[in-house]
């Protein structure tokens, strides 16, 4: 009998923090204290505080501990699981209050968060089936397969889940047109092709909680009539395909998938695709073109998958966070379901919080909750004092959300309005260091390079813009880019194919309606108020500060800079190539920019 | 390559590797993304010789094989190093700087994006997002994620390839 449980965060965030090498030096300083019947370890799925990894937490007491390094293991041992003494140094500290927690409930990342469909991860061993039934998994099957298939879809369609992969649309009335398109093979698949930087939910689920998935997919599949499926995984994330194996083996065991499955009569396959690395497979139709093992390329709609898909049979496509909603619904019903949430968005949503944030990682959310609570309480506010300038939505779909519409609801129609998106549910904070231009050309290469040259508004015209957002960061922009701009982001959204093309100018046209000031600055004035686009920096030394160590005239490839030993320094102007060289060099912030 | 060295390269290819692994695709619909991940996983690229072969088995034209492998960032068409470092320029990762890790690598390996050092022993690729934005900016080498980076951390963490 065990007296503790140790959970190790083993998810990629916390693994190449060292996760591995905490268990082993926690291997053997249990042996050396003969605790190893007595503690047990398991390795779980990811808990979303990546920054703080890896994560360590001692049950039953709950105690949290963060960043924990394989050297902390024989004081944490000795200290905590002998003696009985906290180990102070190891605890998570409030950056607010400065003041040591215990317990991750009380952390503040946490406690403001509904964890939902992340209940699971964290919490239990990925690569064990019985963690997850035990935890209520596959009741929601259970449930379903002694329902009509119509009853399935009408739950899903009352409980008001809308698909959490980008676009928004109701899961219910997806599933009732495959539903009754007629066919006699018909297929479901998991859009795991989780391609939009920023966004890792998709990532952390399918290797925290992969049974919760799955079983989304098989009561998806009794749901339109389908005995098959299959799930599209970025190849890029090799961990979730191994954990996905692993489960569908386990499920496969227990009777959940394959012949006559808790003998309801009904079968059930499920088969991985790995991506090969395309970012428009993102796109339903361009993913069936790449299972059917073709060039990942979107074609027009309709006729719709539901209709003609995968083989030209009936497909329903539903994302990773959209399936793992699916087995509460059925579980707990749709009226429990459909209490959280706003008029038009019911339930939670994850998203990944990255960028200039003091607590980085994945937090899932009411919906209807603020963008302002997301980022100051959940994120714990502007990393290093700075002041916040804006957040990214939606990743290259998606738009710069201002500081005056902070207290917007965040609900897919909220952020459709404001010229955003929910899209997968990146959000990337930036501070004043951020350049908005350049952040728009970031997002316009992207879009630009994984644009599949189908059709010319796409090709051509991100091509176009991405042009003239170079020009002007650096320095060489006209007076008429920005209606050029703007004439070309319209015509490339009306008249794209597929949905890469028709959002890839929503960065572009969000920083011209809200950031404005910036375009006009740097074609205007040739100055970047960001202090970032290197070819509109002029550095200076700042005699006052410097000390005259030298390292900056060390580190100049042009040696545009000159002094002596302990006198102020200079820079020429006219042989600076605006490096930035000596400005990372220089320990004491002489070197300033203009 | 010129057409000589083609010719021969051709002859010299072991066609019987290709045959084994194709043997479990045959007849069977939607294989032409795993069959390319497999020659590459056995060959490391793919080689020409293995996609003319692929498409004579499969009886469909060669520009049809060609068309999916250079479609797909995954797939290459040259010998890539014993290591692939892969430096994700994702939002998240850009946001935090990874310019500068990038520059760096690219300085201390001395070859540019998706080239490969004379030594044939670190492949230098860029990539969009690897999923870990909480520990901006990363890298990958082979299947190994490095977080928190910065570039006075590169040298330290190359010496371990």
């Amino acid at each position: 009998m065990y007296e503790r449980h140790i959970l190790i965060c083993a998810g990629t965030g916390c693994i190449s923090s060292g996760t591995r090498e905490v268990k082993e030096a926690l291997e053997n300083e249990l042996i050396k204290h003969n605790l190893q019947d007595k503690v047990r370890i398991i390795l779980s799925g990811c808990h979303g505080f990546c920054e703080k990894g890896p994560i360590f937490i001692v049950y039953p007491e709950d105690i949290f501990y963060c960043e924990v390094k394989a050297e902390d293991m024989p004081e944490l041992v000795e200290e905590y699981l002998v003696k009985g003494n906290i180990v102070e140094r190891l605890l998570y500290k409030d950056p607010t209050t400065a003041g040591t927690v215990t317990s991750h409930e009380e952390i503040p990342f946490y406690s403001r968060q509904k964890r939902q469909v992340l209940r699971n991860c964290g919490v239990i061993d990925p690569e064990n089936i019985d963690e997850y039934i035990i935890r209520g998994g596959y009741i929601g099957l259970k449930k379903a397969l002694g329902m009509e298939p119509l009853e399935i879809v009408n739950t899903v369609k009352s409980s008001g889940l809308r698909g959490r992969g980008g676009a928004g649309f109701p899961t219910g009335m997806k599933w009732e047109f495959a539903h009754r398109s007629p066919g006699d093979k018909k297929y479901v698949v998991c859009n795991a092709d989780e391609g939009d930087p920023g966004a890792f939910m998709d990532r952390s689920v399918l290797e925290g909680d992969p049974h919760a998935v799955l079983e989304g997919l098989i009561i998806a599949g009794r749901a339109i009539g389908s005995d098959e499926a299959y799930i599209y995984v970025r190849a890029e994330y090799p961990l979730a395909v191994r954990r996905l194996r692993t489960a569908i083996a386990q499920a496969e065991e227990y009777g959940l998938i394959g012949q006559n499955i808790l003998n309801s009569g009904a079968n059930f396959k499920i088969n991985i695709k790995e991506g090969a690395g395309a970012f428009v497979c993102g796109e339903e139709t361009a993913l069936l073109a790449s299972i059917e093992g073709e060039r990942g390329m979107p074609r027009p709609r309709p006729p719709f998958p539901a209709v003609k898909g995968l083989w030209g049979k009936p497909t329903c496509i539903n994302n990773v966070e959209t399936l793992a909603n699916v087995p509460l619904i059925l579980r707990n019903g749709a009226d429990w379901y459909s209490a959280v949430g706003t008029e038009g968005s019911k339930g939670t949503k994850i998203f990944a919080l990255t960028g200039k944030v003091n607590n980085t990682g994945l937090c899932e959310v009411p919906m209807g909750i603020s963008l302002r609570e997301i980022v100051f309480d959940i994120g714990g506010g502007i990393r290093g004092g700075k002041k916040y300038k804006a957040v990214q939505i939606g990743g290259p779909s998606g738009g710069c959300i201002p500081e005056s519409l902070l207290d917007l609801p965040v609900d897919f129609d909220s952020l459709t309005a404001a010229g955003a998106m929910m899209g997968s549910g990146g959000m990337v904070v930036m501070d004043e260091d951020t350049c908005m231009v350049d952040l728009a050309r970031y997002f316009l290469s992207f879009t630009q390079r994984e644009s599949c040259g189908k059709c010319t508004p796409c090709r051509e015209g991100t091509k176009r813009m991405l042009e003239i957002l170079e020009r002007i960061t650096r320095g060489k922009g006209e007076p008429e880019d920005i209606p050029r701009l703007e004439k070309l982001a319209v015509a490339v959204k009306d008249s794209s194919l597929c949905g890469l093309g028709q959002t890839a100018p929503n960065p572009v046209l969000t920083t011209l309606r809200y950031f404005r000031d910036e375009y006009e600055a740097h074609i205007f004035d040739r100055r970047c108020p960001a202090g970032l686009c290197r070819d509109l920096l002029t550095y200076y030394i700042d005699a006052e500060v410097c000390t005259g160590c030298r390292s900056c005239v060390k580190a100049c490839p042009a040696e545009a800079i000159s002094g002596e030993k302990k006198e102020p320094h200079a820079i020429d102007e006219a042989k600076c190539i605006s490096c930035g060289a000596c400005f990372d060099r220089c320990k004491f912030g002489a070197v300033k920019t203009k | 390559m010129s057409e000589e060295t083609a010719k021969a390269a051709e002859k010299s290819f072991d066609y019987d590797r290709v045959e084994t692994l194709l043997q479990e695709f045959l007849h069977k619909k939607g294989v032409m993304v795993p069959i390319l991940q497999k020659i590459q996983a056995e060959f490391g690229y793919l080689p020409r010789p293995a996609m003319e072969y692929v498409a004579k088995r499969l009886r469909i034209p060669v520009s049809k094989v060609f068309g999916v492998a250079t479609f797909y960032a995954q797939f290459h068409l040259h010998p890539r190093g014993k290591n692939i470092v892969r430096v994700c320029r994702g939002t998240a990762c850009h946001v935090r700087g990874v310019s500068k890790v990038a520059e760096k690598m690219q300085e201390i390996l001395g070859v540019g994006v998706g080239q490969t050092t004379e030594d044939m022993n670190f492949t230098y690729e860029e990539v969009a997002c690897i999923g870990a934005c909480g520990l901006a900016p990363v890298m990958m080498i082979n299947d190994q994620t490095y977080g928190k980076l910065t570039p006075e951390k590169l040298k330290g963490i190359l010496k371990n390839y």
